[in-house]
């Protein structure tokens, strides 16, 4: 790959550093290779020219492609069907419109809302929404675990909750018309966060206590970075259980919880 | 429909100069979210039509936000330069383009009436510009800045390297700089933004590129972007930084949203005067970006790109060092895809540029946006071109602290090659000192983070 310079030019040109078969291009090497484990970003990846080398251009395609995918697929019917979810969508017409217009995924279209009271149980302590957000890969990857995990824990605490439901298209606000809609004391929203280059597949939990439309996002507490890679969604399954507790008893969320928690990573 | 209004120049088929401006803009999904836009393209051109007949002493006098609503508006007022207002008020928006864009005018002529326009006006003549009409009078335009190393002069093309790390760990947050470095980036600023927004990590991070410059004598300065209140709490415990750095809105309502007022600017201006580690005289460091009043309900039903104007009226009053735009950050329910990005980080530079503050931009996407990373490389060959002051730069591209895409390292030494440019005087020769630039090119040596072990 790296020739020689070119006779006719000048000045150098560019070409990548390394030559692996000198002694100290190898130290050079290890250090580069220390440099680039030890650190999150994509340092050390060499150059062709002034360009990126083929690999790491590639590889940088090849991971935003898979962000890509996780914004513009949806969750799988097997999915819900497993999850035992009442399949509710909002007012949004497709992911185009979704991206757009974040107001329409707050609200549910008529026909989920008429399902919501026919088939959810009204008024409980907890009601649980799925929405695939903007990663349907982050449920698909998470919810399966997590979601047993909850249920189970606000079972062993005597909490009641009701008929967890999923919503396409959803915002993380569509939890205050699904909360308000049932008169649940809390809501807990489980829903893709924006896909980064590292993970497509990162969940976060949005949970309040009064679901009310219109309220306000400091209203709300979060768990995010729920990911196999960050906080593993079976041990967030517990650190919900403890939050919904804690808001249960001092019937309050977000900011009115906890002075501390100002940092909210919006959508 | 036809409404008459009381307002001159207006014409009967809008009602105000802000439905005017609203409607005469390009498309962008945030004015449509707000519910402003032009309803078809026929709308469209009819309000800019309207818009290049109405006079600039209309624009004057018809801010978009009342004045004793808003204290943007106020600044932006009262820095306009009376005797030269007067001789340009009776301009149209057209005639003020077909100034902009004649033959012989270049920034001497741009100068000679940049202190009698307000943001609006610039934000009208804005919409009357094709993509290339931005791009000419841009390039037209020379502002520099001296900060530890001048940029934006004629010639050269600067760039932030921005090493964040998502834990603020410094060693990383430093072999992100080395790396960098040894691409030939960073005269603009190293500047970092911070996970936690503490004094303690403010400091830290200050504190390990401070002793990273000075050890390597390298010609740039160090920036934290972090709240502007906790850089000043830093600063006052003797943090080394060379800028202060906010972000901003085009309005009152929207700096509250950033808990910021001019009060607050004023003090932090004042500080970073008398305690910035820097050189000077340009110790200021604003980033902005279409749509942020919107996403904060600060916008008072006026459209992205007039209160993006008004952030730079605002940005203006401090003289600062650096401005960009984060263009492509906030996500697609503002800028949809990269179309629009585009348009909009041409229309930002320019209008930043117009107002006489130094320009640079991040250009850059998120991915629930309809763009990659050959619609960023496509704006930054037009800002290039353009004689934007600086763009923003990160390992590859990939910010993986804040989980967005902008321009890698590596763009740097393209676009330089592109258009025959270099980077800042002083940092060249610092460059030719450690043997990475040599007879206009980089030399073998770049993209080694190990030459600074």
């Amino acid at each position: 790959m790296a020739s020689d310079s070119n006779p006719d030019s000048d000045t150098e040109p560019l070409e990548p550093t390394a030559d692996p078969d000198s002694d100290a291009d190898q130290a050079n090497e290890e250090a580069l290779r220390r440099i680039a484990d030890r650190n999150p970003t994509r340092l050390g990846v060499g150059r062709s020219g002034p360009r990126p080398t083929t690999d790491a251009l590639l590889e940088f395609r090849a991971d935003h492609g898979v962000a890509r995918d996780a914004v513009h697929s949806r969750v799988s019917d097997g999915l819900i069907d497993d999850l035992g979810l009442v399949e509710l969508r909002t007012t949004v017409a497709d992911t185009d419109q979704y991206l757009a217009r974040p107001d329409l995924g707050r609200e549910l279209d008529a026909d989920s809302l008429e399902r919501l009271e026919r088939e959810c149980e009204p008024a409980p302590e907890v009601q649980i929404v799925v929405s695939d957000g903007l990663s349907s890969s982050a449920v698909e990857a998470n919810v399966p675990q997590l979601l047993p995990a909850l249920l189970d824990g606000l079972e062993g605490r005597d909490i009641s909750v009701g008929t967890p439901v999923f919503v396409e298209f959803g915002r993380v606000d569509v939890m205050d018309a699904v909360g308000e809609e049932l008169e649940a004391d809390c809501c807990v929203s489980l829903i893709g966060e924006r896909p980064g280059l590292r993970t497509a597949e990162s969940l976060s939990a949005y949970l309040v206590y009064g679901p009310k439309r219109g309220s306000a996002t400091a209203k709300k507490s979060v768990v995010s970075n729920i990911h196999d890679g960050g906080l593993p969604p079976v041990e967030a399954g517990a650190e919900l259980v403890d939050l919904i507790a804690e808001m249960l008893a001092a019937e309050a969320s977000g900011v009115d919880l906890r002075e501390d928690d100002r940092e909210f990573r919006t959508e | 429909m036809a409404v008459k209004t009381t307002t001159p120049d207006v014409g009967d088929r809008f009602d105000s100069v802000v439905e005017v401006l609203a409607k005469a803009n390009e498309p962008k999904t945030g004015d449509e979210l707000a519910g402003i836009a032009a309803d078809s393209d026929a709308e469209r051109v009819a309000a800019k039509r309207a818009l290049a007949g109405i006079r600039l002493e209309t624009l004057r006098e018809n801010p978009v936000v009342p004045a004793d609503e808003d204290e943007v508006t106020r600044v932006i007022q009262e820095a306009v330069r009376e005797p030269i207002y007067e001789e340009i008020k009776d301009w149209t928006v057209a005639d003020l383009r077909e100034y902009l864009v004649a033959m012989g005018t270049g920034e001497r002529e741009i100068a000679a009436i940049r202190p009698g326009l307000t943001s609006e006006m610039i934000a009208a003549v804005t919409k009357l510009m094709s993509n290339l009409d931005l791009a000419l009078v841009t390039s037209r335009m020379e502002v520099p800045a001296r900060c530890n190393t001048t940029v934006g002069e004629r010639g050269t093309l600067s760039f932030r390297l921005q090493p964040n790390d998502p834990a603020d760990d410094v060693s990383n947050i430093v072999d992100a700089t080395r790396e960098g470095l040894s691409y030939g980036v960073g005269d603009a600023v190293i500047g970092v933004n911070p996970v936690q927004d503490s004094v303690e990590t403010t400091t830290r991070i200050l504190e390990a590129t401070h002793e990273f410059i000075e050890a390597w004598d390298v010609p740039t300065q160090n920036c934290c972007l972090s709240h502007v209140t906790t850089q000043m709490d830093a600063i006052r415990e003797g943090a080394p930084a060379d800028l202060v750095f906010q972000s901003l809105a085009g309005t009152e309502a929207g700096n509250d949203e950033f808990g910021v007022d001019v009060d607050l600017l004023d003090e932090a201006h004042d500080l970073a005067q008398r305690r910035c580690v820097s050189s000077g005289p340009n110790v200021m460091y604003f980033e902005t970006g279409q749509g942020a009043e919107l996403s904060g309900d600060a916008h008072h039903g006026v459209d992205q790109l007039t209160l993006e104007a008004r952030c730079y009226g605002l940005a203006k009053r401090y003289d600062p060092f650096l401005v960009n735009t984060v263009v492509g950050f906030i996500g697609p329910e503002y800028l949809y895809d990269g179309r629009q990005v585009i348009r909009a980080g041409l229309e930002d530079v320019f209008m930043g540029q117009l107002h006489g503050i130094p320009m640079g931009i991040d250009a850059c996407y998120t991915n629930h946006m309809g763009a990659d990373q050959n619609d960023i490389e496509n704006l930054a060959v037009l800002l290039a071109a353009a004689g934007a002051n600086y763009f923003i730069t990160v390992p590859m591209g990939d910010d993986v602290m804040l989980n967005y895409q902008s321009n890698s390292y590596h763009d740097a030494a393209a676009l330089w090659e592109l258009f025959d440019l270099e980077p800042a005087p002083a940092f060249r020769e610092w460059l030719a000192e450690m043997d990475l630039w040599r007879e206009g090119r980089l030399t073998e040596r770049a993209g080694d983070p190990t030459i600074f072990t």
